[in-house]
């Protein structure tokens, strides 16, 4: 818990963002609006037996407090997909809508893809984006099961995505990079075993590459949300502080539907736009999930 | 290469028509869709906004819209049914996604049947229609869902769930 100390002048209630970081996270899912509706998926997952707890703030969410999804008939039916309560959020702040061309840049294993697709009601253009060939294979699965037909896989580094098999910019982007995955403590306790700053510094130059084609992919006027697990300003607040000072974009007000607290204007020797405040952190104490970090940018004129 | 040949690391939209066929054995958008029509009674109109493209030899995707072919990626929407190949099936994505719009060929089972056809296993059961390939359905959540593809032949429903989505749901 060492390096979670850091992040004590950031945090109002330490004691409790500390003892929540030490529980385990009940598991969740979200249903598949693809396939089926909340209501008869409520109904299958009751008649299975399963015990579920809907959340407050998504109405396709559930927290299954004795059940891992899996098997049983929603599930291999691709109603539900098991999905982290707090990492559905990033697509409900995108809202993508039907017909439109959206990007997801960082997109294994397909949860967040499979839900911008349902958003979209399967419609339009979802394009997602991994580089790695196995987690893809994770997300070509989960996109068959789901029943996701608005979408094409690509294999390629984000930095360096291509346009060309699209046509036009997107209207819409999901930037939800890899990070060092602070905020999945309670999921993997030991997900800070081998946390280095170096790691954390480097993954942040990636972060910022991804940010940055994010932002020259998307039309002017056009959505791009930047989400992460993590608490390291370096790999949020000064991300974005890099895109605001380099690409054509602004941060812009949201409504969280989860109880969070701002982005962060200054970290040790640095500060970052004012504007920061409009990102917000969530932490796990505030809603009983895992930690999360995300921001939405609109794309203005060069 | 040249383009008479199919490449099977690629998505080549399917011709409209025989008279648009330039790769041998290809099948045409209006076989498949006379296909589904004849094996399940699914209307053409279903499939209106969708395109259909091969990649690997006869595999057949559906994708909602449509793109410039040929298209260098990973997937397109989801695998959609199986060509160049006597009889053509369907996958068992397919028949979850569209299963639903299936008026024929089509055996409800029990849930203790459906379990069974679930985990991969073969039953000796009745059915008065065609033989070949049904569109499996069973109750949930208070209608008929179609869950898989099952071969009827000789008394017998196979179970044609791939291995990778088979669960064993038996009590």
């Amino acid at each position: 818990m060492n390096v979670l100390e850091r992040y004590e002048p950031l945090i109002d209630d330490f004691e409790a963002f500390r003892a929540a970081c030490e529980r385990p996270l009940p598991s969740a899912v979200r249903v598949n609006t693809i396939k089926t509706t909340v209501e008869r998926a409520r109904r299958a997952m009751e008649t299975a037996d399963m015990a579920v707890e809907a959340v407050d703030w998504h109405p396709g969410v559930f927290r299954l407090p004795d059940d891992q999804p899996g098997t049983n008939w929603p599930y291999v039916h691709g109603w539900l997909h098991g999905q982290e309560e707090v990492s559905a959020l990033p697509a409900v702040v995108l809202d993508p809508q039907s017909g439109e061309r959206v990007w997801d840049a960082c997109a294994a294993p397909g949860s967040k893809t499979s839900q911008l697709a349902a958003l979209m009601d399967d419609s339009g253009l979802v394009v997602a984006t991994d580089n790695n060939l196995g987690r893809l294979s994770a997300l070509r699965s989960n996109a068959e099961r789901l029943g996701v037909t608005n979408l094409a896989v690509t294999v390629e580094d984000a930095r360096h995505h291509s346009l060309k098999p699209f046509g036009d910019p997107y209207d819409r982007v999901l930037v939800d990079v890899p990070c060092s995955c602070e905020g999945t403590v309670r999921k993997n306790p030991d997900a800070l075993d081998n946390w280095t700053l170096d790691h954390v510094q480097g993954i942040s130059g990636v972060q910022k590459g991804i940010l940055g084609r994010a932002i020259e992919v998307t039309r002017e006027g056009g959505t791009v949300v930047y989400s992460t697990c993590t608490f390291a300003p370096e790999e949020n607040e000064a991300v974005l502080q890099h895109a605001l000072e380099s690409s054509p974009c602004r941060l812009v007000e949201f409504d969280c539907p989860l109880e969070c607290t701002s982005g962060v204007t200054e970290w040790e020797e640095e500060r970052f736009d004012d504007s920061m405040r409009r990102a917000k952190r969530i932490y796990p104490h505030h809603n009983d999930t895992g930690g999360f970090f995300c921001a939405k940018l609109e794309v203005t004129g060069g | 290469m040249n383009d008479t040949t199919n490449v099977g690391t690629r998505f080549d939209r399917l011709p409209a028509t025989a008279d648009d066929r330039c790769v041998e054995g290809r099948a045409t958008r209006r076989e498949v869709l006379r296909w589904w029509d004849e094996r399940f009674g699914v209307d053409p109109e279903v499939f209106e906004a969708y395109s259909f493209w091969e990649r690997g030899a006869g595999k057949v995707w559906a994708f909602h819209g449509d793109l410039d072919s040929p298209v260098d990626v990973e997937g397109l929407g989801i695998t959609f049914l199986r060509t160049r190949q006597e009889h053509w099936k369907p996958t068992l994505s397919a028949v979850q996604r569209f299963g639903t719009y299936a008026r024929k060929n089509c055996i409800e089972l029990t849930e203790t049947e459906a379990r069974r056809f679930f985990t991969g296993e073969d039953q000796e059961l009745d059915w008065d229609g065609d033989w070949g390939y049904l569109v499996v359905t069973h109750e949930l959540a208070g209608e008929q869902e179609p869950l898989g593809v099952g071969l009827y032949v000789h008394g017998e429903l196979r179970s044609m769930v791939p291995k990778g989505r088979q669960r064993d749901l038996r009590e």
